[in-house]
């Protein structure tokens, strides 16, 4: 059963059967114990996220690349799932499908140019991308509504049920977390993912053994524009009402941070991440909301100066002190 | 009632368009001072610019301190920011390969931007103008005597800075370790404290510019980034690295903003700096005066 899945050591299908069983216990626990009732709606926010991470992960921490522009195909499956579900509306699920298709080509289109860049100017020119499109977001009012939002979009149905409680859509998306989880350990470890890591760690050895690099690195960048764009469809549906502040570039830096976090070179870690950052930003900081910058700031001083591998690289560490 | 004709319309831009250039040509040398030393680009620049209007506001207005003595007070407290920015969080990095270097610049602007959030609030801030505000008319347009300010720093900081790298042994020390630091330490030269050195001079030239933009444009907590971006596109446009090339890039910048803000849509006005770095990017990363080697070879 492993092998089908694409999990061939034991250790990791142990992991992964034990990360979906406690995500499947989690709202049953929840309805026990009062006072964590609401995280299991935080905890929708934070597979959101994770869905997103995790192919940023694989773009950033094996492939390499670094997109400050995520938050914005993000956006681009909110805003297409959001107009088109408002204005027209059509099905949930067929938007979805479209915003996938339309941010499919923006990364074709933003990527092909973007990533013969290297480091510095890749990452600005993915901030640059991210900023316009939340101009356009903000400036179109016809058809995002502008600044003040887009809001009454519909909820989702699966076949006719629909979606009407926080507990079922946690399954939902965390059922699509634990796919994209399922589908990018199976890119590591194939050919692709192989590729990946020889372009992160020399682009002049690996075109020099004929890994054809643009290839590699604009299909992650689509891939993981896509997987964002399925987040953002989620997004609008679940919250029922988006505005372009839920896409700019704080949010893109946030991701950042985020993979930073849990530790870039795994995927993992981007699911720790992701859920960590969300409570903080939806829970725990309801105290120090002002505060809210400084704190990003130093988690990320904090771990890139002592942290470099992130949260998951704890574990480790704690081992090598052990067995000095 | 004088008619407001294409022409002056389009000098009234231009003048804003220079006065808002030379703030991004300040801070695309800024970009240009801490990459020619480190390679790195510091994401906190814009932070510096805006911790300038701020600080200045507190010394200026809150504890009316005159001008002569509340500006080289400003500055030096903002280099202070800029050396606690290197010592704190970049020095410390064990390796610092280029993703890590821009984390981190953008953790520190993070920080610093929550941080004068925290102090100032929220609201944006106003500085009185060193020379009055009576504008100057002429040809139809109207002039601050505070944008005359303005360049006119830009001009002072162009040539100090050209005199330092020139003449001076401590600049010619900065321009050997951007040369080649291993090289540079060989023959003596401290390059730790090199980098320090450019980091308070680019925050000192940043404050300045955030000095004196805030008697025209207020300042508030958040300007930062949006500085940072254009100053880059600036120094990306100019050529990285480049100081006359910073200069003609920032005021590029500024004027493509201004007549774009004026003549097609001033919703989009942030766009068409963002635009113009895509382009150059995409088209001529090395920019109009940067050389090809520059952009390609060196390691990123």
């Amino acid at each position: 059963m492993g092998k089908a899945l694409g999990l061939t050591k034991q250790r990791n299908l142990i992991q992964f059967t034990a990360f979906a069983l406690g995500l499947f216990l989690l709202p049953w626990l929840a309805q026990h114990v009062p006072y964590i009732a609401h995280y299991i709606d935080v905890m929708v926010f934070a597979g959101i996220y994770s869905i997103i991470t995790i192919a940023l992960c694989l773009l950033m921490g094996f492939a390499g690349q670094i997109s400050l522009g995520h938050a914005s195909f993000f956006g681009l499956g909110a805003y297409i799932s959001g107009v088109i579900t408002t204005k027209y509306g059509l099905n949930p699920w067929l938007c979805l499908l479209m915003g996938m298709g339309v941010s499919g080509v923006v990364a074709l289109v933003i990527g092909a140019p973007s990533l013969k860049l290297r480091g510095h100017y890749l990452a600005m020119a993915t901030l640059a991308f991210c900023i316009i499109i939340t101009i356009i977001f903000n400036e179109n009012l016809a058809y995002t509504g502008g600044p003040d939002g887009l809001a009454f979009i519909p909820g989702m149905t699966i076949m006719g049920y629909p979606l009407d409680s926080v507990a079922k859509y946690y399954y939902l998306v965390w059922s699509i977390v634990l796919v994209t989880l399922l589908l990018s350990l199976n890119i590591i470890r194939s050919r692709v993912g192989r590729a990946l890591r020889s372009i992160h760690d020399s682009e002049l050895a690996a075109s020099a053994m004929g890994v054809n690099i643009s290839k590699y690195k604009i299909c992650v960048f689509v891939f993981s524009g896509v997987v964002a764009s399925v987040a953002g469809s989620l997004y609008a549906h679940y919250l029922n009402f988006i505005n372009p502040a839920s896409f700019d570039l704080f949010v893109s830096i946030k991701l950042l941070i985020m993979i930073i976090l849990g530790g870039m070179h795994s995927l993992w870690g981007a699911i720790v991440g992701a859920t960590l950052i969300t409570f903080l930003s939806y829970e725990w900081l309801h105290y120090f909301e002002e505060a809210e910058g400084m704190i990003y700031g130093i988690i990320v001083l904090i771990i890139v100066i002592f942290l470099p591998g992130g949260l998951v690289s704890i574990p480790q560490k704690v081992r090598s002190l052990w067995a000095r | 009632m004088e008619e407001i004709t294409l022409a002056s319309q389009l000098l009234q831009y231009t003048i804003t368009g220079i006065t808002i250039g030379s703030i991004y040509a300040m801070v695309a040398i800024g970009f240009n001072i801490i990459y020619n030393v480190t390679e790195a680009i510091n994401f906190a620049q814009g932070e510096f610019v805006m911790l300038g209007g701020l600080v200045m506001v507190f010394f200026r207005v809150a504890l009316n301190i005159p001008l002569v003595f509340s500006l080289p007070l400003t500055i030096l407290v903002v280099t202070a920011v800029g050396i606690l920015l290197d010592r704190l969080a970049i020095r410390p990095i064990r390796e610092p390969s280029v993703l890590v270097m821009i984390i981190a610049t953008i953790g520190a602007a993070f920080f610093i931007k929550g941080a004068a959030m925290f102090i100032w609030g929220k609201n944006p801030f106003d500085l009185p103008p060193f020379s009055g505000r009576n504008p100057i008319t002429f040809w139809g347009a109207v002039v601050q005597p505070q944008s005359l300010w303005v360049v006119g720093f830009l001009v002072v900081v162009v040539i100090v800075l050209t005199l330092f790298f020139d003449r001076t042994i401590l600049g010619k020390a900065l321009r050997a370790c951007a040369v080649n630091p291993d090289a540079s330490s060989l023959v003596g030269i401290n390059v730790k404290h090199m980098v320090l050195l450019s980091f308070a001079l680019s925050a000192a030239i940043g404050a300045l510019g955030g000095i004196v933009i805030t008697p025209i444009s207020l300042m508030e907590y958040d300007r930062g980034a949006m500085l940072a971006i254009k100053g880059f596109s600036a120094c990306v446009l100019g050529g990285m690295g480049s100081f006359p090339g910073a200069i003609i890039g920032g005021l590029i910048i500024g004027l493509i903003e201004s007549l774009g803000a004026g003549l097609i849509s001033s919703g989009y006005k942030d766009a068409f700096a963002l635009l113009v770095l895509l382009f150059v990017l995409f088209l001529k990363p090395s920019g109009l005066l940067g050389s090809a080697e520059v952009s390609k070879i060196r390691k990123f």
